[in-house]
């Protein structure tokens, strides 16, 4: 299982992106995306940005569960208050620990957003958010 | 110590801040640590006095608490008198205090939904976001709900979210060469950003309309951009 991590915003601008495997059944937190598919994930990620779109206005909820699927790859969506797309491409469905991922992810996110040196849709460049981010994966994913 | 051993990769990010839109190779290093030494490492980042970081706080915790009124009152004078001293008009003016609301009512947006925890729902509909601006966002700045919201009768995409008194301008007395000023151009722009981050982009002024019993009553005019207009008409009715 391996996931591939990405936070887009309000104007189609990744602010954000990671790989990561999983943690649980022995695995060891290393991505393993065949070398032909790495360059792919950005590329997955990005067209399920229309998708997003459509469904943003039907369903209410953060979480939008899984709204894209590129051969066996799965795309899930959480959406936050202000537009910005938390995207997580993954190989096996499970929507509760993606959604506790991407709770965590949102609060590290907020506390971000907080920082008066920062401002909406910049990159995200601290290390400690990473770490975060890192750490959600591990407990979750 | 470094965790950020990704790959590089030809994710050039584009990002509306120039400060960030030289692409660097590889994303994930932070550019501004980066740029000073190529070194990663924590004793780079800057902590305060506390020798905690912003992700140590929690975001719960001030919720409830209240700020004092006079000390808003000085800093919000402050606020105004350093905004006075770089524009030359009144609309200039109450256009540099609606971009320090701004900047505020992005992170309002954010924070408050995320204090709703999983039950939080985006607001999809025009009437909608507007109640949440009246209601919800309203309640946490100012500990009451808006006094009104009228939809304009001449206009199909304005309308009107009223104040009879606004905290921010309690101890506030505009001299009579400036009577076209409503520093509530702060309260306006929080709003904007709110409506502007749920994809309601919309111009939001405060304008004062004293009556008898009221003699601060403001009103914020929202006018809507005609997409979320069309947006609207084509949404289903439920």
């Amino acid at each position: 299982m391996t996931f591939y991590f990405a936070i887009i915003g309000t104007k189609d601008n990744p602010i954000y992106e990671t790989e990561f495997g999983t943690s649980k059944q022995g695995g060891d937190g290393h991505a393993r995306f065949p070398d032909e598919q790495r360059p792919m994930n950005q590329f997955i990620l990005h067209s399920a940005l229309d998708i997003v779109e459509e469904v943003q206005w039907v369903q209410k909820e953060l979480y939008l569960k899984t709204v894209d699927r590129f051969n066996n790859l799965l795309v899930s969506c959480f959406l936050t208050a202000g537009n910005i797309k938390f995207l997580l491409l993954h190989d096996s469905k499970a929507e509760d620990p993606i959604r506790q991922f991407f709770a965590d992810v949102h609060e590290a996110y907020v506390k971000t957003l907080m920082n008066p040196f920062y401002e909406v849709d910049m990159r995200i460049t601290s290390t400690v958010f990473d770490s975060k981010v890192r750490a959600a994966a591990k407990k979750y994913l | 110590m470094s965790n950020l051993h990704n790959p590089a990769s030809p994710f050039v990010p584009f990002s509306p801040n120039p400060a960030i839109q030289s692409g660097v190779a590889s994303p994930t290093t932070p550019l501004s640590i980066s740029q000073k030494t190529p070194q990663l490492g924590s004793s780079n980042l800057r902590y305060a006095s506390s020798r905690k970081s912003i992700y140590d706080r929690h975001l719960n915790r001030t919720q409830r608490s209240e700020l004092s009124k006079a000390s808003f009152a000085f800093l919000f004078g402050e606020m105004i008198q350093y905004a006075q001293k770089q524009v030359s008009g009144i609309q200039d003016l109450e256009k540099k205090l609606n971009i320090q609301g701004y900047s505020i009512g992005q992170r309002l947006l954010e924070l408050l939904l995320h204090r709703e925890g999983r039950s939080a729902k985006r607001e999809t509909r025009v009437l909608g976001i507007l109640q949440f601006v009246a209601q919800t966002v309203y309640r946490h700045l100012f500990g009451k709900p808006a006094d009104g919201l009228e939809k304009s009768r001449d206009n199909e995409d304005e309308y009107m979210l009223i104040d009879n008194d606004p905290a921010v301008n309690s101890y506030i007395s505009v001299p009579r060469e400036m009577s076209q000023l409503n520093c509530a151009a702060f309260v306006a722009g929080i709003i904007e950003a709110v409506l502007d981050g749920s994809l309601f982009p919309s111009r939001v002024t405060a304008h004062s309309v004293p009556t008898e019993q009221y003699p601060m009553k403001t009103v914020f005019l929202i006018k809507f951009d005609e997409s979320v207009l069309e947006r609207e008409s084509v949404m289903p009715n439920n």
